[in-house]
């Protein structure tokens, strides 16, 4: 399966995203924001990082780059789309997730590995967790509180749209300790944590087992695969 | 040159975690008389030729649809500078 990964200018992450694909067994496919192309890729990463410096807003400039057209239109059919952080800003920019991001209300950049519930996980890229299942994955990120008024936080309750809580920590004074949100078809999800960091022995966040071997994230990206499969059986 | 300036500012209820640390720092050093800080943003726009009510009306379309995001920003003034 092919899973588009594109690269805008500022972008930090899109290696790791790639590998992740490739470790979950997918084929990464490197695409570039100025391109309207989405070479045949059969899902979506937007990663992570500080496209055009977070100026303006976060991911706001990046989600008018010219493959948003593309990802939009691919969006609204049912591609599964998955933003991390940067990648989650661009989402909510785009409208196709609900919601916005706003400063940490610490202030601060902050960075840690953070744990979070699935809360649900009937996504194209959560599939394969259990409900309820606690993971761990690193979070990074200086405008990762998610705000949104009150009749949206309802809705997106109601509808099953938030889809990653954090536990124990809410990082970032975000409303309802939402870390992660859906499009109301479950095809688009945005979190602010870094799933990508966490597919590899060595490089993920430290588990009771030993250092560095977490591997929540991996089942992000093999959920993509396996729904898309499903979804040709 | 003729400008249009969009000011845009956090809507109320929202924190503004850069006002805040303003605020803190404003009271550290002394100055009690302001009790609130909030940080918005002044966009100026250079217009080739002069401010026309055709414009003023883009000006407040990309306002609105670009240099705010309506789910945590108010658009409160579109003018031409003076």
């Amino acid at each position: 399966m092919r899973v588009g990964v594109i690269t805008f200018p500022g972008s930090l992450d899109e290696r790791d995203a790639q590998r992740a694909v490739k470790l979950a067994g997918g084929t990464p496919v490197a695409l570039w924001h100025g391109a309207h192309d989405l070479e045949g890729v059969e899902a979506i990463i937007l990663p992570g990082g500080f496209s055009y410096g977070d100026y303006l807003r976060a991911g706001s400039i990046a989600s008018h780059a010219p493959i948003m057209a593309e990802v939009i239109d691919a969006a609204h059919k049912g591609m599964p789309v998955l933003g991390i952080c940067n990648g989650f800003q661009m989402l909510a920019e785009a409208r196709l997730v609900p919601g916005a991001h706003g400063r940490n209300d610490c202030g601060t950049f902050v960075r840690r590995d953070q744990k979070l519930i699935v809360e649900n996980n009937n996504t194209a890229w959560t599939k394969d967790f259990a409900q309820g299942e606690e993971i761990i994955i690193p979070l990074k990120n200086a405008d990762g509180r998610f705000v949104a008024d009150a009749d949206t936080i309802k809705r997106i309750e109601d509808n099953g749209q938030v889809t990653f809580r954090y536990v124990g920590v809410n990082p970032n004074g975000s409303l309802d300790d939402i870390a992660g949100v859906s499009n109301k078809a479950g095809n688009v999800v945005g979190l602010m944590p870094h799933p990508e960091h966490a597919v590899e022995p060595g490089f993920g966040p430290d588990t009771a087992a030993a250092m560095r071997s977490g591997l929540d994230g991996l089942k992000f990206f093999t959920s993509v695969i396996q729904s898309t499969l499903l979804s040709k059986a | 040159m003729p400008t249009i300036v969009v000011e845009v500012m956090p809507k109320a209820e929202i924190l503004d975690p850069q006002g805040k640390a303003v605020a803190g720092a404003l009271t550290r050093l002394g100055h009690n008389q302001f009790s609130g800080v909030r940080i918005g943003k002044r966009f100026e726009l250079t217009v080739d030729g002069p401010v026309t009510a055709e414009t003023l009306a883009a000006a407040k379309t990309i306002a609105e649809d670009i240099l705010s995001n309506s789910v945590i920003e108010d658009v409160v003034s579109i003018s031409e500078a003076k």
